[in-house]
């Protein structure tokens, strides 16, 4: 119990010092960074209290959002895929998960790949309507969505791929 | 009573959800109003300090481009020193012959650039400790910046002009036709002036300085050059697009320009007198 909690805390400060220190600044084509924080969200320990993963995703948002100066933005997309996160893992992950410890390094990867796609397009696509904040510039808020998501898919699986602890 | 508390026991991950998405929604509303972004900015001395840092090992690898930019600028002020009867017949920076206000600059250095997002802030690493207030302009050897936003002890955030909320008075160098300088989030070396006088003779890559409309800005400082230009759908007024003068991309050092008239200038102008 305890090293989890020691876990999921240095996973928060990584997220958020990844985040606006290296990630904001990568400028991929010109404006594409990862928001490869959301990591956090999709690391956090399944069986956890709900209530408390709430308060703890709008945290880490909140942080982002003082680092980057955007106000709300991540922090209602983090709360946003906090609270949808059951139901996804529901859907990609079938009922088992509640039942048994899974972990997501264990999972088959299309189930994992599934569960992460659709959280990571969901958090993007509040993140840009929030962030831009007109509802004119809906096309550039799709595109940065598409090109955001896939670049934010790409880093969260290859570190998950990387930093997995062998099957234990 | 017995049903609302278990009403409100079943239902609590939901009703914190709300709340949480609530208080978020709020925050992002004020984000984009002017000078409304109170609690969440990056002018603490936690996010600042960490910026700080950072910047204190990123800056080494921008030393050469800074470096020539510093030569460059010495080399135009020596120019100006050299030949001063020629400083009175051109427009410099502050046109003092034309314009008795008064400016006080202040040297500073950008911790944190953003150019990429469709909202761009910028950190600087000074604050209400050395004087800086809100609604200053920054600018640098180039051109205009941006305006001080939010100020913390040591800390300051800047509304880039590469922000949808900013809004600057910008008019043609060697006229007095202004506009309003905004940009519509697309690229970072384009701005747009919008409601220019449709009277006015446009060119292929006139200047564009700063208006003196406003007290942020002393008048003639450069922007840009005319890219190109059309008539908006009512045909009466000019949308320029402005290729700038500054690479937004690449900014480094600073200045920050106090108005010391502004009080008396602002109370002059207020509605009710």
């Amino acid at each position: 119990m305890g090293s989890t909690v020691f876990w999921n805390s240095l996973r928060f400060v990584i997220a958020v010092l990844a985040q606006v220190l290296i990630c904001n600044h990568i400028n991929f084509l010109g404006y594409i960074d990862p928001l490869v924080y959301i990591y956090f969200i999709l690391l956090f320990p399944f069986n956890a209290n709900r209530s408390f993963f709430l308060v703890a995703a709008f945290i880490l948002g909140l942080t982002v959002d003082i680092f980057s100066d955007s106000g709300g933005a991540n922090a209602a997309a983090c709360v946003i895929i906090a609270y949808i996160r059951p139901f996804v893992l529901r859907f990609s992950f079938g009922i088992s998960y509640e039942h048994q410890s899974v972990k997501l390094e264990n999972t088959a990867f299309g189930q994992r790949m599934g569960y992460i796609i659709i959280l990571t397009v969901i958090h993007h696509f509040f993140f840009f309507l929030l962030e831009i904040f007109n509802i004119s510039n809906i096309l550039i808020i799709l595109r940065n969505t598409l090109f955001f998501s896939i670049f934010t898919i790409l880093v969260i699986t290859l570190s998950i791929t990387l930093f997995s602890r062998k099957n234990s | 009573m017995q049903q609302i508390i278990n009403f409100l026991i079943k239902n609590k991950n939901f009703i914190l959800f709300i709340l949480l998405l609530f208080i978020s929604l709020i925050f992002t509303i004020q984000s984009h109003s002017y000078h409304k972004s109170k609690f969440i900015n990056s002018a603490n001395w936690l996010s600042g300090g960490i910026y700080e840092q950072a910047n204190g090992v990123s800056s080494y690898f921008s030393l050469k481009s800074e470096n020539e930019r510093l030569v460059e600028e010495n080399r135009r002020l020596k120019n100006i020193l050299y030949n001063k009867e020629d400083s009175l017949s051109t427009v410099h920076f502050i046109d003092s012959t034309s314009y008795p206000t008064d400016f006080k600059l202040r040297a500073a250095k950008i911790t944190k650039n953003s150019y990429a997002r469709s909202n761009n802030i910028l950190l600087i690493n000074k604050g209400s400790s050395d004087s800086i207030a809100t609604d200053m302009g920054v600018i640098n050897s180039k051109g205009i910046i941006g305006v001080v936003d939010q100020v913390g002890g040591s800390h300051a955030t800047v509304i880039s002009i590469l922000n949808s909320i900013s809004k600057i008075n910008a008019q043609l160098k060697n006229t007095n036709h202004f506009g309003t300088l905004i940009w519509n989030g697309k690229s970072p070396n384009i701005v747009q002036l919008i409601d220019l006088e449709k009277v006015v003779q446009l060119k292929k890559n006139d200047t564009i300085i700063t208006g003196g409309n406003s007290t942020l800005f002393p008048k003639g400082v450069p922007i840009g050059t005319v890219k190109d230009f059309k008539l908006n759908t009512t045909e009466n007024l000019y949308e320029v697009n402005v290729q700038l003068f500054n690479d937004m991309t690449n900014l480094e050092h600073v200045f920050v320009i106090e108005n010391l008239h502004r009080e008396e200038i602002d109370n002059l102008l207020a509605p009710n007198n």
